[in-house]
Parts: C-alpha cells; sequence; structure tokens
C-alpha cells in the first residue's frame, strides 16, 4: 500500500465517516430515551435533498445544512407524535418514516437533479489537513453529546427515561418532553448527516442516495454501546470500509462494483456477529417500549 | 372552490380518524383526502383525477384485473411478516428474500431451460423457496445464538440481495440481446407462470392465498401455531415446557423467507419474464405494513395487501393522468400509514 493510497483512504473515511457519525449520534440520543427509529434512513434522505435544494436556492452551504437540520427535526417530530404521543408501535412507525423520507426527498430534490451548487468550503485546521466545517464539528459534536448525556441533570433524566419511564415519572421526570426532545436533537442531526453527503461530499442530489447508510447508522449504535465516543471509532472503521471500497474502485481494481459496494453491509453484520450481543447489556432497558404513563 | 375542498377533504379525513369505521375503510378514506390535498396544493382537480382514477382502475376489467397483479406479492411478503411475528420475530427483510428467491429462480430458469413447463415451474417454485430461505436462515441462525438481532440483519441483508442480483444480470447472465439495458436472457415459454383471461393476474396470486390460507390453518388448528403462540407470549415459560424454542425461530424464519423468495420467483416468471435489477418497489417492506396493520389475521392480511394494491395503482395512474411523480405514492402510502398508527393505538392496543 502506497503512502499516497492510505492517505487518499485516511482522507476519504474520515470524509464519508462523518454523515455516518453525525447520523449514528443521533439514533444514540433517541435509543437514549428508549426509542429506536427505523426511520433514519428516511430523515437522512430528508436532510440530503433539503439541503441540496435550500443551497442551490440561496446559494449559501451554511443556510442550505441548517434547512436540512431544521427539516430533519420537523420529520423526526412527526415521528415522536405517533410512537410517544399517540403509542404507536416503533418499528412501523419507523418503517413509514422511511418511506414517508423516500417519497418527500424524492419530490423536494427532483426539480433540482442536476443542478450545481458550491459545495461547503474546506478549511484547513493547524495544517491538519483540508476539510469542511462540518467534518472538523463532528468530533466536538460527539463530545458535546457525551457530556450532555454523562454529565447533566438533563442527560441523566434523559437514559433514566429510556431505562424505565416509570420510575423516572415517579421521580418527578416528564417521560414524554424527554423524548420529544431527545427526537428533536436526533432529527436535527440526522438531517445534518444526510446534508453532509449531498451539501459536501458528492454535490449532487439522487433518489436514495444515502443507499442503506441510515441502517448501518443504528448498526453502528449497537457496537457503540450507546456512547457518543464509541460512536466516532464506529463511524471512522466505516467511513474507511466505504473509502476503501471506492479507493479500489477509482483506481481499477479488477473486482465487480457490486460486490465492492456489499463490503460496508458484509462488514456491519461481522461486527455485529462478533461484538452484537455482549453489548445487548449496555442496551437502555426500556429501549422500544412504549410508556403509558400511571393512569 | 378549492377552499372548500381541502374542508371537505381534511373534514373526511377528520371523520375517518375519530369514527369507529372498520380499520380497512378508515384507510381508504384517509388515502383519498390526504391524496386529494396534494394534488389541490399541487393546483390540479381532485374530484376529475379521481373520477378518471375509477374509471379506470374499476372501469374496466383489465385496470381491476391489475389489482390482483400487485396484490400477489404483498400476500407473500405480508405472510413472511406474520409467520415469524407470532413467536416475537421480526423479519424486515422480505425485500432481500424476494430478490433471492427471484434470483436462485432464474439460476433455474437458465439452467432447465430444456424441460417441459409442468417440471420447470415447480423446479423454479421450490428454488425461489430455498433461495429466500437461505437469506432468512442466516438471520435466524445468528438469533437462535443469541449473536445478532434480527432485526437489523434482516435489515442489512435487504441492501445486499440486490447487489447480487445486480452482479450476475450485469456478468454471467447478461443478455446478449439487450446490449443497452442489463438484464437476464428472457425464460423461455415454459419457465413463464400461465396468466388467466388477457390479463396479468397469474398463478402467483394462488401461491399468495394458498399460503395465507395454510398460514391461517396452522396457526388455528395444529400444534404447531399453539406452541408458537406460546413462544411469543413466553419464551422463558416455553424453554421450561420442552418447547424447542431455537428450532421454531429458525424453522419459521427460513419458511418466512422462503414465501418471500416465492413472491420473487412470481415476479420473475409470470411479470417480468427475465431477470431485472428492479424487481420489487419495495413489495418487502410494504409487506410487512400489511401484515402489521392487519395484526398478523389471515383475512386481514388479504384486505390489507388489496387495500395497498388499490393506494399504489391509483398513485400510478395518476401518475400518468396527471403527471405526478411516482415518488407521491410512497409519501402518500406513509401519510395513510401515520394516520392509522396514530388511530390504533388510541384504541389502547399498541405493539
Amino acid at each position: 500500500m502506497s503512502p499516497s493510497f492510505a492517505a487518499a483512504v485516511l482522507t476519504s473515511s474520515i470524509l464519508s465517516g462523518t454523515s455516518l457519525l453525525y447520523a449514528t449520534l443521533g439514533e444514540l440520543v433517541g435509543e437514549r430515551a428508549g426509542i429506536v427509529n427505523l426511520g433514519l434512513e428516511g430523515i437522512m434522505l430528508i436532510g440530503a435533498s433539503v439541503g441540496f435544494a435550500a443551497t442551490a436556492l440561496s446559494g449559501d452551504p451554511y443556510l442550505g445544512t441548517a434547512a436540512a437540520a431544521f427539516a430533519g427535526l420537523a420529520a423526526n417530530l412527526l415521528f415522536g407524535y405517533v410512537v410517544i404521543a399517540r403509542r404507536a408501535n416503533q418499528l412501523a412507525a419507523g418503517l413509514t418514516l422511511m418511506f414517508f423520507g423516500i417519497g418527500a426527498s424524492a419530490l423536494i430534490g427532483r426539480p433540482f437533479i442536476g443542478a450545481s451548487i458550491n459545495g461547503l468550503s474546506r478549511v484547513d485546521v493547524l495544517g491538519i489537513g483540508s476539510f469542511d466545517t462540518l467534518v472538523w464539528l463532528a468530533l466536538p459534536t460527539a463530545a458535546l453529546l457525551w457530556w450532555l448525556l454523562f454529565r447533566t441533570r438533563w442527560g441523566l433524566a434523559l437514559r433514566a427515561v429510556g431505562e424505565d419511564p416509570a420510575a423516572a415519572f415517579a421521580a418527578g421526570r416528564r417521560p414524554e418532553t424527554m423524548q420529544y426532545q431527545a427526537l428533536a436533537v436526533g432529527g436535527l442531526l440526522g438531517g445534518v448527516g444526510g446534508a453532509h453527503l449531498s451539501v459536501a461530499l458528492t454535490l449532487t442530489w439522487d433518489e436514495g442516495m444515502t443507499a442503506g447508510r441510515g441502517f448501518i447508522a443504528i448498526a453502528l449504535v449497537i457496537f457503540a454501546k450507546w456512547n457518543p465516543l464509541w460512536a466516532v471509532a464506529g463511524a471512522l472503521v466505516f467511513g474507511g470500509a466505504e473509502s476503501l471500497q471506492l479507493e479500489l474502485q477509482a483506481r481499477g481494481a479488477d473486482v465487480s462494483p457490486f460486490v465492492m459496494t456489499m463490503i460496508p453491509y458484509l462488514l456491519t453484520l461481522l461486527v455485529l456477529l462478533f461484538w452484537g450481543w455482549n453489548r445487548r447489556s449496555a442496551a437502555p432497558a426500556g429501549l422500544g417500549r412504549n410508556f403509558f404513563g400511571v393512569e | 372552490m378549492q377552499r372548500e375542498l381541502v374542508l371537505a377533504l381534511s373534514g373526511s379525513a377528520a371523520f375517518a380518524v375519530r369514527g369507529r369505521a372498520p380499520r380497512a375503510v378508515l384507510v381508504a378514506l384517509a388515502a383519498l383526502a390526504v391524496f386529494g390535498a396534494m394534488l389541490l396544493i399541487d393546483g390540479k382537480d381532485p374530484l376529475r383525477a379521481y373520477g378518471d382514477t375509477l374509471k379506470y382502475v374499476f372501469g374496466n376489467a383489465y385496470g381491476f384485473s391489475e389489482l390482483f397483479v400487485r396484490m400477489t406479492p404483498l400476500l407473500l411478503t405480508a405472510i413472511a411478516v406474520a409467520l415469524p411475528s407470532r413467536l416475537g420475530l421480526i423479519n424486515v427483510g422480505g425485500e432481500g428474500q424476494l430478490y433471492m428467491g427471484g434470483w436462485l429462480a432464474t439460476a433455474g430458469a437458465l439452467a432447465f431451460r430444456d424441460l417441459p413447463a409442468w417440471l420447470l415451474l415447480p423446479i423454479m417454485t421450490v428454488l425461489g423457496f430455498v433461495g429466500g430461505a437461505l437469506w432468512a436462515l442466516f438471520p435466524a441462525l445468528m438469533r437462535a445464538a443469541k449473536l445478532v438481532n434480527e432485526t437489523i440483519s434482516t435489515l442489512l441483508l435487504n441492501y445486499i440481495a440486490p447487489l447480487i442480483v445486480s452482479f450476475f444480470i450485469f456478468g454471467p447472465w447478461r443478455s446478449s440481446d439487450s446490449a443497452s439495458y442489463p438484464e437476464s436472457a428472457a425464460f423461455v415459454a415454459a419457465a413463464r407462470l400461465p396468466s388467466f383471461g388477457g390479463t396479468r393476474i397469474h398463478l402467483g396470486l394462488f401461491y399468495g392465498l394458498a399460503c395465507v390460507a395454510l398460514y391461517a390453518l396452522a396457526m388455528d388448528r395444529t400444534r404447531w401455531g399453539l406452541e408458537m403462540r406460546a413462544i411469543g407470549g413466553n419464551p422463558e415459560a416455553s424453554v421450561r415446557l420442552g418447547i424447542p424454542v431455537s428450532r421454531y425461530m429458525i424453522g419459521a424464519m427460513s419458511v418466512a423467507g422462503g414465501i418471500a423468495g416465492i413472491a420473487g420467483m412470481a415476479e420473475v416468471s409470470a411479470i417480468q419474464g427475465r431477470l431485472v435489477a428492479g424487481l420489487s418497489p419495495g413489495y418487502g417492506f410494504m409487506g410487512f405494513l400489511v401484515a402489521w396493520l392487519a395484526g398478523g389475521n389471515a383475512i386481514g392480511i388479504v384486505a390489507m395487501a388489496f387495500l395497498f394494491a388499490v393506494v399504489s395503482s391509483v398513485g400510478d395512474i395518476l401518475q400518468i393522468t396527471q403527471g405526478v411523480p411516482y415518488a407521491v405514492v410512497n409519501l402518500l402510502m406513509a401519510v395513510v400509514l401515520f394516520i392509522v398508527l396514530g388511530q390504533r393505538s388510541a384504541a389502547g392496543n399498541a405493539r
């Protein structure tokens, strides 16, 4: 492996891992509050399309990213209303959110297919490398989230709700409010994750361009033991798998592109196979259950 | 005029949500209301659009028959979800299982092209079943061995199966007579499931209905059904009662995957006549929603599959007559489902 190849793989794994990291952090907050969101894929698609459309319209990629974050938040709160207030089954509602995202993003992005936009500009910080702002913000975001979850009263309350909503309720917390807040943060991060794909990485919009990254992110939450700092490692490994695959294809390796594209999914399965089940004890105890209050 | 229409449409939606109307009627009403509102926003006249659609779907035999064509894969993928759900297993991998069924059935159709139809079709059906079953076997084994949760593994496998199909139709199976568009060689006549009366309704519909009937029979009338319900209700107690829980999990998931695989076999054999990349527009996921909305009930599955067929044909026809993009069908389905999901647990039977 030549040094230039290694450098190229490392750079592009940081780039493609970033969107995965934001999405993983978004799912992680929700799961810490006890809500599994299988619709993350839809949230990312909405973020990618809204981010691209808003950037194309305004010419400002930062405005586009903000719009994507807001759209992700709004869509996640819609999901939140159905699973929290209406107490719908989280898995079914999550898949519905995925369909919603596929449909909405295709509609939103349609007029902008083929448009050219100004991507997020790259900045060189301390000579480490030239990356866009969202990349530079990714690690601080993970650290901030860790601090919020494990070092603040808000985080304690949120985790308590995820473990046992009834006990949290008895202790004077408001489980439903906490869950809405967690989903709001999660939607924001998921939207940003999607936007990073379209506004910083590919500078295009393409229907279904997230290609299952939302589901990989859900698997990464398990790998990360529901801890934002571990999520960084996970996202980097998976960004690595993706970029290794792309670099090999770009260099004309003699392997079918379809086989290469399988690598991230296969790797996810393998990781779960070797590290999945023993992490289950780290899962929030109330994950996926509905809170019916104390009536 | 537009304002009144919006009011009337939202009124009917509100009525549907509050009323105690049967769930099927509710879904239909909500679908019409939401879709009407979308058409209005798009500057189209929903009443005329519905008039056109009704004329096309219900006004002639061919349009009506297409509903059954669409319903066929949904019946199969819904059973693929309902069966393991009796054990508390969540199979979200119908999409991938369908692709693998279609893939292995194609292998059979290409390898045994000289056989007569009465032999070739059963072979392809079995291969379709085996393809889907193997694709579900891995998640089932991992789950039974307590290694990987089946929800996430079946989801991830959905993304691998279409890549395998693409690998074959871009590579070894690529037909020479379609240089521009990658697909397998066309099947011989003996490899095509028969269809009836000049419509596209094909034998797959009977596979679907037979699976629903067998499912209902097995669940209500056999020891398997009883023991599966016991496992779903209380896995711990079932182990202590000596019920082979792991064996049930592996068996039910594999059979479920096989049934989804038959849907794939029917699509390649009856509808496409060759293996293509876009084999399914999300039948596997829709099947999950059908099964879930029906609560695993056999008659409910048939009704819900029919309704999903109506919704998706209405979307299709509007795409042609009104120039609405196809993606709106997904959006429409999602909005309707959100309404139903919200309403369902208001009645207190969540989960």
